[in-house]
């Protein structure tokens, strides 16, 4: 044992810490395409001291360090790019606290989201929060430090990132600290209306830092749940479908989505718009308003609802949806690649053009749609490519496909998120110069030594 | 390793739905609880035996622990998200093992389990003649012609819980009129768990064993103590030309409830910790809740992970015997007697001998001998008091 | 090729027609029924063309068998008019067509075709079906639901595929000359639509209820009777081919199963609600959903049991609602067969 893991072993105990080929090369990789890279340690931190100690430690000895969550980001952002330590947050994982009436949970960075909501339905059953489309298995902390996005954020205020109320982190200098009102009283309720440090964590992908607690909005669990999709063929009128949706003011969750699979499906648009309500006379009430709302549509009969037997919702209610991971196997393959990219709503027809054209171009398929965000404030648009792990061609097709769409995102207005480091260069090349200049000097600033996820947002 | 295998092994997305049940509430996969590391959750598992089929890793000392530490408890089948691959995943471990067991390449305590099993035909090193220790004093009827043969297994023979539970057994069959017999020390080890560990060679030749012993004495229909021989019974043998009417246990105390047995009152709030082989592998979730929920006077708990979500007790797949799993806070054993105490039940029902040792051993470790126990679920009625 | 014998004679001397006053949906006077029916013959728009649900009832209303709901669905496609939304209708044209992928499977009389059906295999089990080969899919598939997206020709062009389809991986290989059919929309594609459309059918098609009650006639000292109250909902298909009605009575005499007094049954039967629903027609959808529902309970019926799985699926959340309990007719004499 060389002596960085005595020491590391010192400080998790040493069935925590790994140096083994086996170990190496499950965090080498996610499930994305990018290439793989070995860390030389892969440490699992029980707390939040022990995780400010690994950072002292690093600092010291000059050590990369790359916090992990889920580890589901598939755009390799956990991928030890300069070696060192991946430090999986995944055994700090409790519960410390659910404030009913403030509407907040702090959990410990490992938290998945499964977990939370299954807490929450146990012992809080009328409070739930916002889940992403990721497997339960993704984590809360890992899923707002890239700007996440779930079920809730088109009716409750946006992305996951601006839900929290509340962060402990410690920094890539070592110092741990607390943001937002938990820094000043005890609650975790706001972030406001002190300076809104929280944002120096959330987005930099553990570049300034490691989030080891998280204060997150929770929201009313209606009783009632359901869903009306909407079809159509005309791409172009999607944007005022949406406008019309958006408007009622009745729709907790609102997609879009455009995919080649099954055949008969085939160009068609569905626009899957998720309800939920207190009583089932307000559920029917709130139905009659968007179906109201897209009268002057579906009376041409142009476009109109799918009917929807109840026993053919159930994929649609479920939150997390199996359905996203079984995408990954239509090549046979298991795995898939995807920019999300955040975009003015507007910009959908023309997303959804440019991402057929791409995959045209390389011979693949594709998925492509977009999640409303905060009341049509945005759209989360996602192309999605699913590839074959086996075929090497057919993941170099992707990864060709998938640096075309950064770029495509980008001109287009849009900003792909969580996107891997070609990505992420491709972003900071047409910043404004002023802005990265301001990001680089933060980022020095929290984290001296250049410990934290090296390779990740730096301008070269 | 079978093409039906090694064709499909890159499907895993290691998307990480097998780490938790059905419902989310925590890592359920006895392993990845243990131990953390991605390697040791099922996507893990598959990733590193693509990888070494590959030849990107050999298979060393880490990876022979990975692979032995599943306990084949099948929560990675129920979760998966991936309906073309989920139903392979713990065949496709035990397929790995199995090469391993060939190669020689296997952990130090496996090769002693297997090795055991080779000798002495039971992992305890017991001799042959004391299998049928566990029923005297009884007055128990070897085999002959009996409509039913029970088959107590290794852990029944010779566990000291296995045998209580075998005892309790096998009085309420007998005062319920049953006409059985058993086979004391012309009984083989069903093989379950050899081949859960991958000694294919040696799972069939138990196999063939049995069924030429059954075969011989006429044996038709069988009740077992173990669910682990139950799944070896219903869905090994029949492949091997040993077809029999297979029951588990408590599948015939439940027939015999209200008719041929009258429970007592049994004043207790009990949880039920569902067997793996029991359920998940063969779908037997309502006999032993039917039975617990007919005694007058149990309150009848469920934990928060039951039936097909059920945390296994960790001593599945061969690690009963081969402990590969060791010591700690984070033993699935631990984990389950923590969520039933949850529930506020003193005592925690099992079905299987297994799970009976290693949620005792649990209450130990825990310290909270003083707060639940564990009894099984002949026993729960004979204590009650038979009218 | 396969044009519709319909007599315009016969409407013009019609003069109850039937068709348009016993409509439960369509609400118009006597003289205005006639003058819109005959603008219909006549191939000029009506609002009938508009307003029709595609209940197929009028086919059993007619009393000169006419084929006046097959006349509504060829005028409609003639003009254009789409009851359901296009992208709704083209995407379920690619679903439900063939594909090609017919797995050869060894038969023995008696033959069921499932129809499209498949995922209700498991229905198919126990005493009352033992010995029954089944097959089924988008290759064998009478396309008969294009009634209700004004595609005859869909049903035209697909049927003589199918029903070559049938006759030559199946019911020739098995040695059968009768099909049972399980959903009696191809019971009535086979003994009604494809007559009126002069389509030969080589084989002969048995209704599931027949064939249900025929054995439950062999089974009947293993039937212990219900004693329960049953609603039935009669889909829209059974429209097609009334004279199979009587075996829901018969059936549930044999299994001890009553069937109270409503106001919607037999020809005055309201439709699940699925089509309308896919019409965009929300609230005539609540609407009749409400009527039907409410008249089941309001005889004192504790089940629903359902001829087509489609009603079941449309209508099952409803009638559970209202504290009845939806069951498969085939599953109601399991129950009464005790398995």
């Amino acid at each position: 044992m060389d002596k960085i893991t005595e020491r590391l072993a010192e400080i998790v105990g040493k069935d925590y810490v790994s140096t083994s080929a086996e170990e190496r090369f499950i965090y080498s990789r996610d499930q994305g395409v990018q290439q793989p890279h070995m860390p030389d340690y892969v440490v699992l931190p029980d707390n939040a001291r022990q995780v400010q100690e690994i950072i002292h430690l690093a600092n010291n000895d000059s050590i990369p360090v790359v916090p992990m969550g889920g580890g589901l980001v598939l755009s390799g952002l956990t991928i030890p790019l300069a070696g060192g330590i991946v430090l999986d947050m995944k055994r700090m994982n409790r519960i410390l606290e659910v404030n009913e009436s403030s509407h907040y949970a702090v959990v410990e960075a490992g938290t998945s989201q499964g977990m939370l909501d299954a807490y929450l339905k146990k012992h809080h059953p009328r409070l739930k929060h916002s889940l992403p489309d990721a497997p339960p298995a993704a984590t809360i902390a890992g899923n707002i430090a890239i700007h996440g996005s779930g079920h809730l954020s088109q009716s409750e205020g946006g992305f996951h990132s601006e839900m929290v109320t509340g962060l402990e982190v410690v920094l890539g200098s070592g110092e741990m600290v607390k943001l937002g009102s938990c820094s000043t009283v005890p609650g975790w309720f706001s972030r406001a209306p002190l300076p809104d440090l929280a944002g120096l964590f959330l987005g930099w992908n553990g570049t300034t830092g490691v989030i080891t607690k998280v204060g997150i909005k929770l929201f009313p669990r209606p009783r009632f749940h359901d869903v009306l999709i909407y079809m159509t063929e005309d791409i172009d009128i999607a944007p005022d479908i949406l406008f019309r949706i958006i408007e009622t003011e009745v729709a907790e969750d609102i997609n879009y989505a455009l995919s080649p699979k099954p055949d008969y499906l085939n160009g068609f648009q569905m626009i899957v718009i998720n309800l939920v309500a207190n009583t089932e006379i307000e559920l029917n009430m709130k139905k009659k308003i968007i179906r109201d709302a897209l009268y002057d549509y579906y009376k041409t009969k142009e476009s109109g609802f799918m009917p929807l037997p109840p026993a053919m919702k159930g994929d649609f209610l479920e939150a997390p949806q199996k359905a996203l991971s079984k995408f990954a196997d239509v090549k046979k393959g298991g795995g898939f690649e995807y920019v999300g990219a955040i975009m003015p709503v507007e910009k959908i027809p023309d997303a959804c053009r440019e991402g057929v054209r791409i995959t045209d171009r390389y011979g693949i398929t594709y998925s492509l749609g977009a999640r409303i965000i905060g009341r049509g404030h945005s759209a989360m648009f996602f192309f999605a490519y699913p590839f074959n792990r086996a075929d090497t061609q057919d993941i170099e097709k992707v990864s060709h496909a998938l640096e075309d769409t950064n770029a495509a995102a980008l001109k287009l207005g849009g900003i792909p998120w969580k996107t891997e480091v070609s990505g992420q260069k491709l972003i900071l090349e047409q910043m404004e110069p002023q802005t990265s200049s301001l990001m680089m000097k933060i980022k020095s600033l929290l984290d001296p030594n250049g410990i934290m996820n090296p390779g990740n947002w730096e301008v070269k | 390793m079978d093409s039906e295998y090694t064709d499909i092994i890159h499907r895993c997305f290691r998307c990480g739905w097998c780490k938790l049940p059905t419902t989310y509430q925590d890592f359920n996969c006895p392993a990845y609880l243990k131990y953390r590391f991605e390697s040791f959750a099922s996507g893990g598992r598959m990733w590193l035996i693509r990888a070494w089929i590959n030849g990107e890793i050999e298979a060393s000392e880490r990876f022979n622990q990975i692979l032995f530490s599943c306990v084949t408890c099948r929560n990675c089948v129920e979760a998966c998200a991936l309906p073309k691959i989920k139903d392979k995943l713990v065949d496709i471990f035990i397929a790995a093992r199995q090469d391993l067991v060939d190669q020689g390449n296997i952990p130090p305590a496996v090769r002693d389990y297997l090795k055991a099993m080779t000798v002495n035909g039971n992992p305890y090193k017991m001799p042959q003649e004391q299998r049928g220790a566990w029923a005297e004093g009884l007055n128990i009827d070897r085999y002959e012609d009996q409509e039913y043969l029970f088959y107590a297994g290794d852990v029944g023979s010779y566990d000291e819980l296995g045998m209580k539970m075998a005892r309790s057994t096998a009085r309420l069959l007998k005062s319920a009129g049953l006409s059985f017999g058993i086979l004391a020390e012309e009984e083989t080890s069903d093989g379950n768990d050899v081949r859960a560990a991958g000694e294919k060679g040696l799972a069939d030749y138990l196999a063939q064993t049995n069924i030429e012993t059954f075969n011989n004495k006429g044996v038709k229909k069988i009740i077992t103590l173990s669910p682990h021989g139950y799944n070896a019974f219903r869905n090994e043998y029949p492949a091997l030309g040993g077809q029999f009417e297979v029951y588990h246990y408590t599948q015939v105390l439940n027939s015999f409830l209200g008719d041929k047995i009258h429970t007592g009152r049994y004043e207790k709030k009990v949880a039920y910790h569902d067997p793996c082989y029991l359920g998940r592998w063969n779908q037997e979730y309502f006999a032993p809740r039917r039975i617990l929920g007919s005694i007058p006077g149990l309150k009848l708990a469920e934990m928060d992970r039951n039936m097909n979500n059920a945390l296994c007790c960790g001593g599945g797949g061969g690690n009963f015997f081969t402990d590969i799993l060791g010591t700690g806070p984070d033993l699935s054993s631990r984990a389950r007697v923590r969520e039933a105490l949850s529930t506020g039940a003193e005592v925690i029902a099992v079905a299987c001998p297994q799970c009976y040792k290693m949620l005792d051993d649990a209450v130990k470790d825990e310290g909270v001998q003083d707060r639940i126990r564990v009894s099984d679920i002949a026993g729960i009625i004979l204590e009650s008091g038979m009218k | 090729m396969h044009e519709l014998k319909f007599d315009p004679e016969i409407c013009k001397s019609c003069t109850s027609c039937d068709c348009i006053m016993k409509c439960q949906y369509i609400d118009l006077e006597s003289d205005q029924a006639k003058s819109e029916h005959a603008k219909l013959v006549a191939g000029e728009d009506s609002s009938i063309l508009h307003d029709c649900v595609t209940c197929y009832a009028c086919e059993e209303y007619c009393p000169f068998g006419n084929h006046p709901f097959y006349l509504i669905v060829e005028r409609q496609e003639q003009r254009g008019v789409h009851p359901a939304p296009k992208p709704l209708e083209e995407s379920q044209v690619i679903m439900m067509g063939p594909k090609g992928r017919i797995k050869p499977k060894e038969l023995s009389p008696p033959v069921m075709n499932m129809c499209f059906f498949t995922v209700m295999n498991g229905g198919i089990r126990g005493s009352l079906f033992e010995g029954v080969s089944k097959f089924g899919g988008s290759d064998v598939f009478c396309n008969l639901m294009f009634l209700h997206f004004a595609r005859n020709s869909t049903i035209r062009q697909r049927l003589p595929l199918m029903i070559e389809n049938i006759m030559k991986n199946f019911l020739e290989p098995a040695g059968a000359k009768e099909l049972i059919c399980y959903h009696d929309e191809c019971y009535g594609t086979y003994t009604s639509w494809a007559p009126a459309f002069g389509i030969d059918v080589p084989f002969k098609p048995v209704h599931l209820f027949d064939f249900i009650y025929n054995r439950l006639v062999e089974l009947k000292e293993n039937i212990k009777p219900l004693g329960i109250k049953v609603a039935y909902q009669r889909p829209c298909s059974n429209r097609l081919c009334p004279q199979t009605d009587h075996f829901v009575d018969d059936i549930f005499s044999l299994i001890g199963a009553e069937r109270p007094k409503r106001e919607f049954e037999y020809e005055n039967a309201l439709c699940c609600g699925g089509v309308p629903e896919a019409q965009q027609r929300f609230e005539l959808t609540e609407e009749i959903q409400h009527k039907n529902v409410e008249d089941m309970k309001a005889s004192g019926a504790a089940y629903c049991v359902f001829n087509c799985p489609f009603c079941f699926w449309t209508l099952s959340e409803p009638v559970l609602k209202a504290g009845l309990i939806p069951i498969m007719m085939s599953d109601l004499c399991l129950m009464a067969l005790g398995e």
